[in-house]
């Protein structure tokens, strides 16, 4: 049998309104095991209010080969920005 | 040989000793678990056992006009208080675990009734204790389970320990003739009555873990009155090391 | 793309300051450099618990006992996220691991040294915790994403040992003659191992200009020592220990201490195997993995008892 346990990949929230990120991994034979595994290695500190895991297999990312044709494309579309539209001093609050 | 102590103060040591010699053993551990993820789980449940510690020797030192390291560190062994169960050595990692799910049971019980103590700060230390033991107890449960109904020869390791350990295990759920005067105040209450529902809960966890609850007769173990098994002697040896050592010095 | 334009390529990222990501190309030299310092770094940290690990149940305070407990879980987190760096790499735990047990991969020389007093404590937090730290800030922008990252946590983890360290000594030198006398003992003991940490003379070091190079390194291993040296003498002042180098005084024209030979010949004994403890570190880390096995398979066995369980539910 294989020993080693699978890895995981663990995202906190560091405080209610605010999004999970990512923390790092660990390795743990079950979900279960997974979050307290996550609790006891990246929460000592009060970094945080949740935890999520995910078996690392489970994740799926873009290629790095890729990512001239996903992201550049939007460099140029400045028109998305509220700063690319002029207007008057005196309107406010917009 | 031992000390006269009074009722809340023997208590107070009582429960300290339990957390103390407790959290000494896992530390134990410290640097020689299994993986590095339950190195640093038993190292947590470590830490939060000594702070326990330090809580309950923080009080009676504030009664006693002691300070916590001089209850911690220089009593002599038929003045520490613990249970027998605590000062068990950690021998395999089954053994650890069945000694943590025994004690973690009984703390949860006690530290529920000690919420609602008519002593004031004793209800605060439980409050505050209550959610680090649900936590221990947690992993500790999870474990039993994972590891009874793992392998062949962890479910072997498993009721080995549980046999061997649950002797140990009634000395917890013993009322102390000296806190007959706590329970009257509502400081404390009747803790042979905890058991029978606490056995239940321990009995469902076993069960599910495809295990099987040990018959055994309780062992007369009288740590409460300061008598030990020959185990307590080595482990206040390395304990006391540097206070006895080196009287009177600070660290 | 040739694997000579991607090496172009792959070098002009690491001259802008960008960093490297697991999925990116990386020649193989780097990943095979990054791998083995990486997991070197790794390996210390683990094997490190050992020394400080033996005084915990001997602490002469409660609030001693949980700061090194809670110091030297540290650096079992610390181990942890490095291993997850290495593991970005395509390379597993268990085979890092195994490499440490059967004694081909190496670790920091100085955790062969003994801690024979609790002033070893202090003087490790203080001295090797300082060396390490000074070692590991350039490493937060080592020019590999992932071990950036994990030299983040771990250093920003690290603050509290080297305070922790320095306390424990700064209370013994303020104490009773014989507390005083065990500081200074230690302080003998530990410098020169401390000095040895950062690794051989630049002129001696194979690997540091490729590492430059890479951005793996930031300071050359002298660099690093002296920056050490000029820190810590004055922080010996305060405590009124006296460091143990006959040649140790300030250099007004280089702006820096000049300190004495390092004794490199110790140094190569203790990385050859035959320092005071390098049998027994081995041995405890062989132990405890052996002694796990069977746990680690049970928890594996349950887990996949329960995928089964769950696929006959659903």
């Amino acid at each position: 049998m294989q020993s080693e346990w699978p890895l995981w990949e663990v995202f906190i929230r560091p405080k209610n309104g605010l999004h999970h990120i990512h923390a790092g991994s660990l390795h743990a034979a079950d979900a279960a095991m997974a979050i307290q595994n996550a609790r006891d290695v990246y929460t000592r500190r009060n970094e945080g209010v949740s935890l999520w895991v995910v078996e690392s297999v489970h994740l799926h990312a873009s290629d790095p080969d890729d990512a001239d044709m996903l992201f550049e494309p939007a460099k140029d579309k400045i028109y998305r920005h509220p700063t690319f539209y002029d207007l008057p001093d005196e309107v406010k609050h917009m | 040989m031992t000390s006269t102590w009074q009722p809340l103060d023997h208590f107070l040591l009582m429960r300290g000793d339990d957390c103390l010699v407790l959290g000494h053993r896992l530390s134990e551990w410290c640097g020689h678990g299994p993986v590095l993820e339950q190195d640093m789980a038993l190292t947590n449940i470590a830490l939060d056992l000594i702070g326990q510690a330090r809580l309950y020797y923080q009080y009676a030192g504030a009664r006693l006009g002691q300070t916590e390291d001089q209850l911690a560190y220089l009593r002599t062994e038929r003045n520490y208080f613990n249970a027998w169960l605590v000062e068990q050595p950690n021998g395999d990692f089954a053994h650890t675990i069945v000694r943590q799910f025994y004690y973690d049971w009984y703390e949860n019980a006690l530290l529920e009734v000690l919420e609602g103590s008519a002593d004031e700060h004793l209800a605060a230390i439980a409050a505050k204790s209550r959610k680090e033991a649900r936590y221990h107890r947690q992993f500790s449960s999870e474990w039993v389970i994972r590891l009874g109904d793992g392998t062949e020869e962890s479910h072997q390791r498993m009721q080995v320990a549980l046999n061997r350990l649950l002797p140990y295990v009634r000395e917890l759920f013993e009322n102390q003739p000296r806190h007959q005067m706590l329970i009257a105040d509502g400081i404390l209450s009747d803790v042979n009555g905890l058991w029978e529902g606490t056995e239940k809960e321990m009995k469902a966890v076993i069960t599910e873990a495809t295990l099987s609850f040990p018959v055994a007769a309780a062992l007369p173990a009288r740590g409460r009155d300061g008598l030990h098994t020959e185990h307590l002697g080595y482990l206040l040896t390395e304990l006391q090391y540097m206070q006895r050592t080196y009287p009177g010095l600070t660290w | 793309m040739t694997t000579e334009s991607l090496t172009r390529r792959f070098q002009d990222k690491i001259d802008q300051e960008l960093k490297i990501e697991p999925k990116d190309w990386m020649p193989d030299a780097y990943r095979k450099t990054l791998i083995r310092q990486i997991s070197q770094h790794a390996h210390s940290e683990v094997v490190g618990m050992l020394p400080e690990g033996n005084w915990i149940t001997r602490a002469p305070s409660l609030r001693r006992k949980v700061a090194l407990l809670a110091k030297v879980q540290d650096e079992a987190g610390h181990g942890l996220y490095l291993y997850s760096a290495c593991e970005t790499l395509g390379i597993r735990r268990e085979t890092l691991i195994e490499e440490l047990l059967s004694g081909k991969a190496k670790y920091s020389s100085i955790f062969n040294y003994p801690t024979l007093t609790w002033a070893d404590i202090g003087a490790i937090g203080w001295l090797v915790d300082g060396a390490a730290i000074m070692n590991q800030v350039p490493l937060c922008r080592c020019s590999y994403g992932p071990y950036a990252r994990a030299m983040v946590r771990v250093c920003k983890e690290e603050s509290f040992h080297q305070r922790q360290g320095f306390e424990i000594l700064l209370t013994l030198c303020q104490g009773a003659a014989d507390q005083k006398a065990m500081a200074q003992d230690a302080l003998d003991r530990w410098w020169w191992p401390s000095l040895m940490m950062f690794g051989p003379s630049d002129k001696d070091s194979i690997h540091t200009a490729q590492s430059m190079r890479w951005k793996i390194k930031r300071f050359t291993n002298d660099e690093l020592r002296q920056k050490f040296i000029d820190m810590t003498v004055p922080q010996a002042e305060v405590l009124g220990l006296t460091i143990p180098d006959p040649e140790l005084q300030w250099d007004e024209a280089s702006g820096h201490y000049h300190s004495g030979p390092i004794d490199w010949e110790e140094f190569g004994q203790v990385l050859r195997g035959n320092g005071p403890c390098n049998a027994e570190r081995l041995e405890a880390r062989q132990r405890a993995h052996q002694e796990g096995t069977w746990v680690r398979e049970a928890a594996q066995a349950y887990a996949a008892k329960q995928i089964e369980e769950s696929k006959k539910v659903g």
